[in-house]
């Protein structure tokens, strides 16, 4: 965060003694006007999260998603990454909370792949303004087979680097 | 405000008030505590979303853009794709950051694969939020994990935006 605020802080000023005030200002006012569209989503976001974490049935969806789940329990985990909404105060600690309850790699790194590519909460919030219908719609048409393929080499390696089972 | 848009602003808050009926069917403090776990959800992440949202500008001002198009270019090939994703890996900051940089490259001449392969490995593993957010909320061990099995999949992204030409 402090990092990011001086790296900021950097830019900003790299871009007022090439532009000027007036540089700085433009950029701010088309930032501002992003940010004001952006909010009600992000509440929106928020809401669901906390919806979904108060009603879901956590043990029914970790036995649908347990090591012998197959390419079922991957698909499950696709989909539940689609269409978990909220930012990374949602996904992932609902992710920690199915490997605990018994979710395995594979399946949860689906979900959280699939949460970060195909996800609509980013595409939506941030990805289609910034870089537009037509790109944001391709690219995840084209990212929709790999969630499902990560957690599948996800199983396979799992399985082959500690063949007896989690270490921990 | 485009169609596309509106479409899913309504599927979202349509999305919510369904969830919030169940949860109000499940009693009224199902409801109420949902409603303050959201809402303080939204206030702590607003701070962060400000600083992404109004400092992606500067950053993406200040990147020069030609060595964006040179290194990301549509003649750039597999060695273009490769420096998409060490980019993309690389790039700091929020959400708006690294689709910032990619509106940047697009503009100012990237091939689509390549912004394609800079996207999504920026979203499978970027760097720092690997540190910043995932290793806080989950093990370490399969935050790794799940980092290094997600090397292959911008290559495979990209390869599949040549064959079909698209976007």
């Amino acid at each position: 965060m402090i990092m990011i605020g001086a790296l900021v802080a950097v830019c900003a000023t790299l871009v007022w003694r090439r532009d000027g005030m007036s540089g700085v200002l433009e950029i701010l006012t088309s930032d501002l006007t992003l940010f004001g569209g952006i909010l009600p989503r992000v509440l929106a976001g928020c809401l669901l999260g906390a919806f979904i974490t108060e009603i879901l049935p956590h043990e029914k969806v970790s036995r649908s998603l347990g090591p012998s789940s197959g390419l079922k329990g991957l698909l499950i985990g696709t989909a539940f990454g689609a269409i978990l909404p909220g930012g990374p105060f949602t996904a992932y600690p609902v992710a920690a909370a199915l490997l605990t309850v018994g979710a395995d790699f594979g399946a949860t790194i689906a979900m959280v792949v699939s949460w970060t590519l195909i996800g609509y909460g980013r595409a939506v919030a941030w990805e289609l303004p910034i870089l537009g219908t037509d790109f944001t719609l391709w690219r995840i048409v084209i990212s929709l087979p790999i969630p499902v393929l990560a957690g599948a080499l996800g199983r396979f390696v799992y399985v082959r680097m500690y063949p007896k089972g989690s270490p921990s | 405000m485009s169609v596309s848009t509106l479409i899913i602003d309504v599927t979202l808050w349509g999305s919510v008030l369904v969830l919030g009926f169940i949860a109000f069917k499940r009693g009224r403090v199902v409801l109420t505590s949902s409603l303050r776990e959201g809402t303080m959800d939204f206030i702590n992440i607003v701070p962060r979303i400000a600083l992404g949202v109004i400092g992606s500008g500067y950053i993406a001002a200040v990147i020069p853009q030609e060595i964006i198009t040179g290194w990301l270019g549509p003649n750039s090939g597999w060695l273009g794709v490769l420096t998409a994703v060490i980019a993309g890996a690389a790039t700091p900051g929020g959400p708006v950051v690294g689709f910032s940089i990619g509106a940047v490259a697009l503009k100012s001449g990237g091939g689509a694969p390549q912004v394609v392969a800079y996207v999504i490995a920026w979203a499978l593993f970027a760097f720092q939020r690997l540190i910043l957010w995932e290793i806080p909320f989950m093990p370490a061990r399969f935050v790794w994990f799940r980092a290094a099995v997600s090397v292959p999949f911008p290559f495979l992204a990209a390869a599949i935006a040549m064959a079909i030409g698209k976007p």
